[in-house]
């Protein structure tokens, strides 16, 4: 049994995205699946930071945010093609997480909590005011992609099912690049860092670049979750970019396990699916989430994923 | 600029002071537990939020704004104790995220239990029959409850400095900061201690919310751009630095203010401004220790 599961710990891109293709069909609904997918990513863009850096962010709202109005700025009133809309969304994401980044790794601790929460704020307001662009507070309408051809075959993207793999498509070449940084020196450079950074100071690594490199990386992660939810809902909700956002993120990490690869998708799955149940007999939603996150933080701050592992005692860096 | 007159700038200075205090009195709580207890109140724009809630009903009870003065940081501070005793408690030793993240799970519960009990649309604002109104400043009229926030917050102010600076508990807090070790061989029960910063953190943030309800909309969901700027004003001023806290605190409300007055469309964004150009010359804040950051 263990070498079973120590076989799925070193193909974790394989055994994640052949349980994803199976994924629409264990879920009530498909839409309810390709939210959780988007948040899913969302969420393992922000951990790249949070679990395997020690970097707490309270402002990734903002690339969630950018790569939505990028995108959907680029679709409604650019008339791009969807997929150079997307890629418009991630470099924006990823500029915005350079420009961030470099103000906010100048903090430690606590301190850069608090800025990439106010950071995250200035994106918000940004957006918020530029109405013609954005819409403002009735967020940006009508980012609308239907029909269109992958090599000569007619693709439907408002059929949810198609859709769904469409954008796993997206999310697996992703989920394939932050493994590859995860068992890159990297990886290990990352980890070293939040283990104890003057350590890693003291060893020779340039531990302001590498915190900003993976600080874009994560922000271009995330606009990429973005870019793909501006295509899903077909709208730009300007909640996307409210910090509360940010916090779901943080929420969804802690919740399934930090510094986990698959964890953040397991907490994704787990906070969307619980928010579908219990909004069905009572709208008081936020409270439930908010005492669960306290239980969890309070007795099992390894998280749901997290704790499966170390029950299963498998090596915490091969997953 | 047309009408633009040294009286209008007075007053907008003015404007900005009594919002800034707000700020000062939030960010000082902030500070106090953070100075202490090493924790980030993620539910401290809670804690104002249900503080102007408490304050608005109260006022409707009792008829007496005096009395809810009273009454809401009393009811808020014992919410602040029961956090600290059962929930915040368990995590020292355990890192500085996880109170920060407890606390923001936290200010979920506070924001719907206050929706559960008075509705989404949230309370009318009262302004107490006594401070209605404006008064002859000498440059022109402004309004008397602002004056009486400027007021009130310079009383809160100098009385939380003086409690600190000046009596044996304070003196016992201050120790408690600099070396806890040191402070509990000396027979002090510091969990007493920590328990009590943290209640009267609360207090202070649940009396910066009544305060600030007149001149605001009591909503369940007013304490969270607050608390952005509450942020705001502890980089600005320097982590777990009381003088940095208010000073900030003015220095934010006054460009808010100004902002406002010139150019009205990037109000909001100006005190984020302000607080970039802080980093980029200062990381530590303006009144921070360069090694008090982690």
């Amino acid at each position: 049994m263990k070498s079973f599961f120590q076989f799925i710990a070193r193909h974790r891109v394989l055994a994640s995205t052949l349980f994803l293709m199976i994924f629409p069909f264990i879920m009530p609904y498909e839409a309810l699946a390709i939210n959780i997918l988007i948040f899913g990513l969302f969420a393992m863009g922000f951990n790249l930071l949070f679990g395997y850096m020690g970097l707490l962010s309270f402002g990734h709202a903002a690339f969630l945010g950018i790569g939505s109005y990028l995108t959907g700025i680029g679709i409604v009133h650019y008339a791009m093609p969807w997929g150079a809309a997307i890629l418009v969304g991630v470099i924006g994401a990823a500029i915005g997480g350079l420009i961030m980044g470099f103000l906010a790794i100048r903090t430690r601790g606590i301190y850069f909590s608090m800025v990439t929460l106010a950071l995250g704020q200035i994106v918000f307001y940004c957006f918020y005011k530029a109405e013609s662009l954005t819409g403002g507070e009735n967020g940006l309408r009508g980012v609308r992609v239907d029909t269109f051809n992958i090599f000569g075959f007619p693709v439907d993207f408002l059929n949810p099912l198609v859709k769904y793999y469409i954008i796993l498509f997206f999310v697996v070449i992703a989920m394939w690049l932050i493994s590859r940084i995860l068992s890159s020196p990297l990886g290990a450079v990352m980890e070293a860092i939040r283990e104890n950074e003057k350590r890693a100071a003291a060893c020779g690594f340039d531990v302001a670049r590498t915190k900003l490199l993976v600080f874009v990386l994560s922000a271009a992660i995330c606009g990429l979750a973005g870019s793909l939810r501006a295509l899903h809902l077909s709208i730009v909700p300007i909640d996307s970019l409210h910090y509360l956002q940010s916090g779901q993120a943080v929420m969804m990490s802690i919740l399934g396990g930090m510094g986990t690869f698959f964890g953040p998708f397991v907490g994704a799955a787990v906070m969307l699916y619980l928010e579908d149940v219990v909004t069905t007999f009572t709208k008081h939603w936020m409270a439930v989430i908010g005492l669960v996150f306290m239980f969890f933080v309070l007795f099992f701050p390894k998280g749901i994923w997290g704790s499966i592992l170390s029950k299963l005692n498998l090596n915490q860096d091969s997953k | 600029m047309t009408g633009l007159t040294f009286e209008l700038l007075c007053m907008q200075l003015l404007t900005g002071i009594a919002l800034g205090s707000i700020y000062a009195l939030l960010a000082l709580g902030l500070c106090l537990i953070f100075g202490m207890l090493n924790v980030v109140n993620f539910a401290h724009g809670a804690f104002f939020m249900v503080g102007a809630f408490m304050g608005v009903y109260f006022l409707g009870v009792t008829g007496n704004f005096w009395f809810s003065l009273i009454l809401t940081p009393l009811a808020t501070g014992v919410l602040g104790l029961v956090t600290e005793r059962f929930l915040v408690r368990p995590l020292y030793g355990r890192g500085i995220d996880y109170p920060l993240l407890l606390t923001f799970g936290l200010s979920y519960v506070l924001i719907e239990a206050m929706r559960v009990t008075f509705g989404i649309e949230g309370l009318p604002s009262v302004t107490p029959d006594g401070l209605k109104g404006t008064l002859d400043v000498g440059i022109g009229f402004f309004p008397k409850y602002r004056l009486f926030l400027i007021a009130a917050t310079t009383v809160i102010i100098f009385a939380v400095w003086f409690f600190i600076q000046k009596t044996r508990y304070g003196l016992i807090i201050k120790a408690g900061a600099a070396d806890q070790e040191i402070v509990k061989v000396l027979g002090v029960d510091i969990a007493k201690v920590w328990l009590m910063v943290f209640g009267l953190g609360c207090a202070i943030a649940g009396l910066s919310g009544i305060l600030a309800s007149p001149t605001r909309s009591v909503n369940p969901e007013m304490g969270i751009p607050i608390l952005a700027e509450s942020f705001v004003v502890t980089v600005v001023g320097g982590m777990g630095s009381p003088v940095g806290a208010v000073v900030a605190g003015l220095l934010v409300g006054v460009v808010y203010s100004m902002a406002s007055l010139f150019f009205p469309d990037l109000a909001e964004l100006s005190i984020f401004v302000l607080m970039a150009v802080v980093l980029l010359i200062r990381p530590q804040g303006l009144f921070g220790k360069a090694g008090a950051m982690g």
